[in-house]
């Protein structure tokens, strides 16, 4: 029996439009992913400010993925390329500042993808919790 | 802080069957704000909401967060309880404890674990919300519709119809499109000078609509309910109001040899022209570049015989200021440059010609009266090869021609090919195509008739080459079902070439501010939900400048647009989203990273005084959003360095405040 096993902790930045919706039809659908994932609805995935990122990672996540609408179906048009581009830039930097790339993740779910989401869910939780307990950046402060 | 109310919802065992709702309303009466905390059977009955109202006024509540379904199902009803109870309705935070907890998760304590978290962050969340008021506007009640063909002319009518004032605005000198140009129309072959001149006289006698031909638009200020146009209005040296379209000084122009566009350059028309006989407004337009009194003024040939003292040599070009609630825009298409495409020797040979040229040759008011002609000797053509998706459908040539289906040369090819065969009996008709696709009411029965009925020779394959040989083209063809090739002696070859949109779409979108695709046609706000609108607030598509259509689809495309026009004018004040960035001016340092990221144009910026500490004032430039053109999608506040750029309803600190909820 295995003790004290590492249940990881994800945030997951969901778009109103797109994402957030397809996450909700995973519900409809009863498709099951790790209560590990924590949705955080934001307008458009190009609102995420990778300052929330590193808040997240500071503060004691273990994974944080972006979900955002496909390429060229954005419902403000262009923010998810925006989101593309600034978050290759941040991800370029993780092990730089010491985090493990593979904790992050942009992933284009659409709104009848509810079965996508479910599936990149656990896919992404099975991998950040091969990768074990984010120590690195987390600040020791900031813990209860 | 705010005073918090907690209301969880079981939502009958959709919920409570996952998620102990008791557990949950219990550890959150402890969060920071929360001054009162429950759960109920049905949040969204009546007694629920009763039940938040009836807390609001106990607990003097300045916040509500509800623990129930997602907030894309309820979050407005629970607005609305806010509002009735007397507190903002944007004071309201949504956690979503069914469709991404109690659904999702399958054992109970880790779903009360998790619904617990969620509640926390939403609690993080509305103790930082700030009352919003969404914005009014005004709207200016009247429209405008870019580009006068049958979509313009059909969505002026239909906005004109509703009672509201409508200008169009035509580059050419007369309104009637490339529907004007053709003979008859699919599938019912009814004439379409027959059907469209009567609208187009009704467009020139409805007391509503402003027609501006021979005018471009070239200033677009301004948002949705309150744009600010200037049209430039090119100088025809004829005065419109005054001419009479009675054609004196067309006869006696010694000019003759202009190529006449409205028949692609197959005959030749005078300096000074009216387009065609039916042409709305009927006034006569000097071509600059070929009247020789303008060029080096000699002549004034037609100044004389001008019994109404129309001409005027030294008008000037125009601009017109006016305002609109509205802009349609209808800009339509163009059949794309053959120049690319030698294998056909369209360039060298008069016989090779485009279907819109096949459509003015068989026009009884084109160059040869209705006779179909060889361009090059005039003699009946007696094989004739039809060539399907000429630069359509051309995934390996994109730099030729275009990857999408042109959608509407299956059916006027079918059109043409039969109309020859009843005409022209003896003619020898070959259509080559790659697929004939013919979805459309009427429309597939239309095809069998033209090969049942009319015979037409329709080949599966494509024609490699065209030779020019004596007076005959010899054609190299493959016939993919027989399997071999084909070599046909024709008299005339048609390419039915590729659609385009309008080359004046691009510079129009940018002043537009709409989005475009890869191939210059107008994106719509939704493929599906909303495609006759444009992303950008205001802004509506009609016909062909949103994608390849036919007569009927751009018609009902049409009508739907000038309704989406209707139901915005009809409107007195917009109210706006609240939900929008804004930008704090002392943080703000103008360096213009925000406005470079915005779809939607919302931000300028303005030069503004400040006191400085040492009591002395300094200008500088700061970004202002507009927060009636702003859709609030946040790119900006990502974008801006100093931080100075927020959302409302989305703030940073809010965002920031769940992640540190959910991470302790």
């Amino acid at each position: 029996m295995q003790v004290n096993e590492h249940k990881p902790l994800i945030v997951a930045f969901c778009c109103n439009w797109c994402s957030y919706a397809g996450a909700d039809l995973a519900g409809n659908n009863r498709l099951n992913y790790p209560a590990d994932v924590k949705i955080i609805r934001v307008p458009c995935s190009c609102r995420v400010n990778p300052m929330f990122i590193l808040r997240a990672f500071q503060r004691g996540a273990d994974g944080v993925i972006i979900c955002g609408c496909h390429p060229g179906d954005c419902h403000y048009t262009s923010g998810n390329y925006y989101t593309r581009r600034r978050m290759a830039a941040l991800f370029s930097m993780l092990d730089f500042l010491g985090i493990e790339k593979e904790r992050t993740r942009v992933e284009w779910v659409s709104a009848a993808e509810g079965a996508k989401f479910a599936a990149t869910m656990n896919d992404f939780v099975e991998q950040v919790t091969a990768l074990g307990e984010n120590k690195r950046l987390e600040d020791l402060r900031c813990k209860r | 802080m705010q005073r918090v109310g907690v209301f969880v919802c079981w939502c009958g065992s959709n919920i409570a069957g996952t998620v102990d709702v008791q557990a949950v309303s219990e550890a959150l009466k402890s969060e920071p704000g929360v001054v009162f905390s429950a759960n109920y059977q049905y949040m969204c009955s009546q007694a629920g909401q009763d039940m938040i109202k009836e807390a609001v006024k106990e607990h003097n509540l300045t916040g509500i967060v509800v623990c129930s379904c997602s907030p894309r199902m309820h979050e407005a009803t629970f607005r609305k309880t806010a509002a009735a109870a007397g507190i903002n309705p944007y004071m309201v935070e949504i956690a979503n404890i069914r469709e991404q907890c109690s659904w999702v998760h399958k054992d109970i304590a880790t779903g009360t674990e998790k619904a617990i978290i969620l509640g926390k962050a939403a609690i993080a969340k509305v103790n930082l919300n700030t009352p919003l008021t969404p914005g009014e506007s005004p709207v200016t009640k009247r429209a405008l519709v870019i580009g006068g063909g049958i979509a313009g002319i059909q969505t002026a009518l239909d906005i004109a119809d509703a009672g509201f004032p409508v200008d169009i605005v035509e580059t050419k000198p007369t309104i009637g499109g490339k529907m004007a140009q053709l003979d008859k129309t699919f599938p019912t072959l009814d004439c379409a000078a027959c059907i469209l001149t009567p609208k187009m006289v009704d467009v020139a006698q409805n007391e509503k609509i402003r027609i501006f031909s021979y005018s471009e638009v070239s200033e677009i200020k301004g948002f949705v309910g309150n744009f600010d146009v200037t049209i430039k209005k090119n100088a025809r040296y004829v005065k419109e109001d005054i001419c009479t379209g009675c054609g004196a000084c067309v006869e006696k122009c010694p000019m003759k040899k202009v190529p006449n566009e409205f028949n692609l350059g197959m005959d030749n028309r005078s300096a000074i022209y009216i387009p065609f006989a039916q042409a709305v407004p009927k006034v006569a337009t000097i071509d600059p570049n070929a009247c020789n009194m303008l060029k080096n003024g000699k002549c004034g040939l037609c100044a004389r015989v001008c019994t109404a003292g129309a001409i005027d040599y030294t008008q000037k070009d125009e601009y017109i200021n006016e305002k609109y609630g509205a802009i349609v825009v209808a800009t339509g298409f163009n059949p794309i440059s053959m120049d690319k495409f030698d294998e056909f020797a369209y360039n060298q040979s008069k016989d090779v010609i485009t279907s819109l040229e096949f459509e003015r040759l068989t026009n009884a008011a084109g160059p040869t009266a209705g006779h179909l002609e060889r361009p090059s000797d005039g003699k009946s053509p007696k094989t004739i090869v039809f060539v399907q998706c000429v630069g359509s459908r051309c995934d390996a040539c994109a730099e030729k021609g275009k990857e999408y289906c042109s959608k509407i040369c299956c059916m006027y090819t079918a059109k043409h090919a039969m109309l020859t065969r009843d005409k022209y009996p003896d003619t020898e008709v070959y259509v080559f195509y790659i697929d004939v696709r013919t979805p459309g009411k009427n429309f597939d029965e239309f095809y069998r008739r033209a090969v049942e009925e009319y015979g037409v020779k329709y080949v599966k394959g494509m024609v490699g080459k065209v030779t020019p040989e004596g007076d005959k083209l010899k054609v190299q063809a493959s016939d993919l079902i027989a399997n071999k090739q084909l070599h046909i002696d024709a008299d005339l070859v048609v390419l039915a070439a590729a659609i385009e949109p309008d080359k004046s779409a691009r510079p129009l979108a940018t002043m537009l501010t709409a989005s475009m695709d890869t191939n210059d046609f107008f994106t719509e706000a939704h493929p599906k939900l909303r495609p006759v609108e444009s992303p950008t607030a205001g802004v509506f598509l009609s016909g062909a400048c949103q994608g390849p259509k036919d007569i009927p689809e751009t018609v009902s495309q049409a009508g739907a647009a000038a309704s989406k026009v209707i139901g915005l004018l009809a409107k007195d004040k917009l109210t706006g989203n609240p939900c929008v960035a804004h930008s704090n001016e002392l943080m703000c340092n103008g360096c213009s990273s925000c406005e470079k990221v915005c779809a939607y144009g919302a931000i300028t910026y303005e030069n503004k005084e400040f006191r400085m500490p040492d009591r002395t004032t300094k200008i500088r430039r700061v970004a202002v959003v507009n927060p009636a053109v702003c859709q609030g999608c946040g790119a900006c506040t990502v974008a801006c360095p100093s931080g100075a750029m927020d959302l409302n309803g989305f703030a940073s600190n809010q965002i920031m405040a769940e992640v540190d909820a959910i991470c302790k």
